[in-house]
């Protein structure tokens, strides 16, 4: 019998990082498109680090970060009780570090290639910064909207790396898809792997394809 | 009285530039800005939008929008904006476009019945033409009963007969509605028609300023008529030569004396006129 429990903690994980990160790259991703800052470039480049650091050197600087023996770890248990290693709490912080490029870039990328004037003629009709993200920025780029849910969903799906670090592998806690086929593989248990394997190639396809179908029809309604 | 004094560094395709603005403009009056590209129009239109930044004061008619201490939120000042592409919100309908500045549901049917567009109000920008999209930005700038109206080079986009169409549109409306605006354009015959006033901006100063007939009309001399253009070429056909001109859409070739030939220089934009008997060709 296959137990699909590391299935929904992925799934679980990847939604509540997607979703998290979605906020808190919002403003960032706006606040990038529109500043002429000389610390644009540093914001830039230290948040796109996780795209090119091994997995290990952040799980590992995440976990020393979160583990008791930092203050940041000590105060979270001493203060709400809450461990954050080889936790599933963990495995969300640590996995929002992982991949905000993924969400943040293509927000980024899709409110820089809006219409400037678009937004101006927003502020001259009497509209916040507020109001023309959500009425007029973001209805504007949904091709990059969804890119970035999707592809941070999907690799939060498939990170393994971190999340070994950080979150270890307890049954139902932080045993995740990725690690778990790793231990079947371990065991040598082929057979769950490769169905467990296939699962992800498919679901992970289907995904994808879903948003490039969507980008093209998209992009053909609106004559581009 | 609309008071504009504004001082600004810019930093444009000839190197840093200043500028430097000192105005005042009749409320209801139609202003046309003209002058080189790069000489500071749209960052003038800009600065009294609110969307940069400048030094000086701007006072419209006891309302101050900017001073030394001061600048109003660009949401707060009561003006309309067109943009030369549109910028319309491509995500919205004909009628959200203009409801969006303001649910002021009657003013939109008025517009867009002025306008002829109120069978297009349910279609979205990315199936209209550049006109009707021109026709759209123009109204929605109208939905804030603007106290000033700023057009950056509306027309320049469109061909001459939708042109013509949006000229009278454009005069209608600025009439209607008692708007000052302020316009910015090359066309001369556009100029003619619908401004009272004409600003030349060269360079970040106003260099002239004057009604069209005396800024426009400056043929010296007797001339019947008088085009400017670029002058392309210089053939020698046997012992005379043909000089070709581009002039608007045109290419024009005329005969020109050894003499004439000395004082021209390729690629210069030259002025052709002609009295009533003898052609002449000469460097502007």
């Amino acid at each position: 019998m296959i137990d699909f429990e590391p299935f929904f903690l992925s799934f679980k994980l990847a939604a509540l990082t997607s979703l998290i990160l979605f906020f808190i790259s919002l403003p960032l991703a706006w606040y990038l498109s529109q500043t002429r800052s000389k610390v644009k470039p540093f914001i830039e480049a230290l948040s796109a680090l996780p795209i090119v650091l091994p997995p290990s050197v952040l799980g590992f600087y995440i976990l020393f970060a979160l583990s008791y023996n930092s203050p940041i770890g000590a105060f979270f248990e001493d203060t709400f009780n809450i461990k954050l290693v080889f936790s599933f709490t963990g495995l969300v912080i640590a996995s929002c570090f992982y991949s905000l490029p993924f969400m943040l870039q293509p927000l980024q990328n899709g409110f820089e290639s809006l219409n400037k004037n678009m937004l101006e003629a927003s502020y001259i009709a009497g509209k916040s910064t507020l109001s023309t993200i959500f009425q007029v920025a973001l209805p504007n780029m949904k091709p990059a909207l969804l890119t970035a849910l999707i592809v941070t969903f999907a690799h939060t799906v498939g990170e393994f790396g971190v999340v070994l670090m950080v979150g270890g592998s307890i049954p139902g806690e932080t045993k995740v898809a990725s690690v778990a086929i790793y231990e079947m593989v371990e065991i040598m248990d082929y057979k769950a792997a490769h169905i467990y394997s296939a699962m992800m190639i498919l679901i992970s396809f289907g995904v994808l394809l879903s948003v490039y179908i969507f980008n093209a029809r998209h992009n053909k309604r609106f004559g581009l | 009285m609309i008071e504009i004094q504004i001082d600004k560094k810019l930093y444009g395709a000839n190197g840093e530039m200043q500028l430097s603005v000192d105005l005042q403009i009749q409320e209801g009056s139609f202003i046309a800005l003209s002058g080189k590209s790069g000489s500071g129009k749209t960052t003038l239109l800009r600065v009294l939008a609110g969307l940069e930044e400048a030094k000086g004061t701007i006072n419209v008619s006891g309302d101050l929008w900017m001073d030394k201490t001061t600048s109003l939120p660009i949401q707060k000042r009561e003006l309309g904006f067109v943009f030369q592409d549109y910028a319309l919100f491509e995500n919205m309908s004909v009628e959200q476009n203009l409801l969006f500045v303001s649910k002021d549901k009657p003013l939109v049917e008025k517009l867009l019945k002025m306008t002829e567009l109120y069978e297009l109000k349910d279609r979205y920008p990315n199936s209209l033409s550049g006109g009707q999209k021109q026709r759209v930005s123009i109204c929605r700038a109208f939905m804030k009963k603007p106290k000033i109206l700023l057009l950056d080079e509306p027309l320049s986009a469109l061909d001459v007969t939708m042109r013509h169409k949006l000229q009278k549109e454009i005069l209608l409306l600025h009439k209607e509605f008692q708007t000052t605006t302020i316009m910015v354009s090359h066309d001369p015959s556009e100029i003619y028609k619908l401004a009272s006033r004409v600003l030349i901006l060269d360079n970040g100063t106003l260099t002239e300023d004057g009604s069209p007939k005396e800024v426009l009309l400056k043929t010296q001399g007797s001339q019947k008529f008088s085009f400017s253009g670029e002058l392309l070429e210089i053939k020698k056909v046997d012992v005379i030569y043909i000089a070709v001109v581009a002039i608007a859409q045109q290419i024009v070739e005329v005969v020109v004396s050894h003499q004439e030939v000395q004082n021209l220089e390729i690629g210069a934009e030259v002025v052709l006129s002609t009295k009533a008997f003898t052609p002449s060709i000469m460097m502007a």
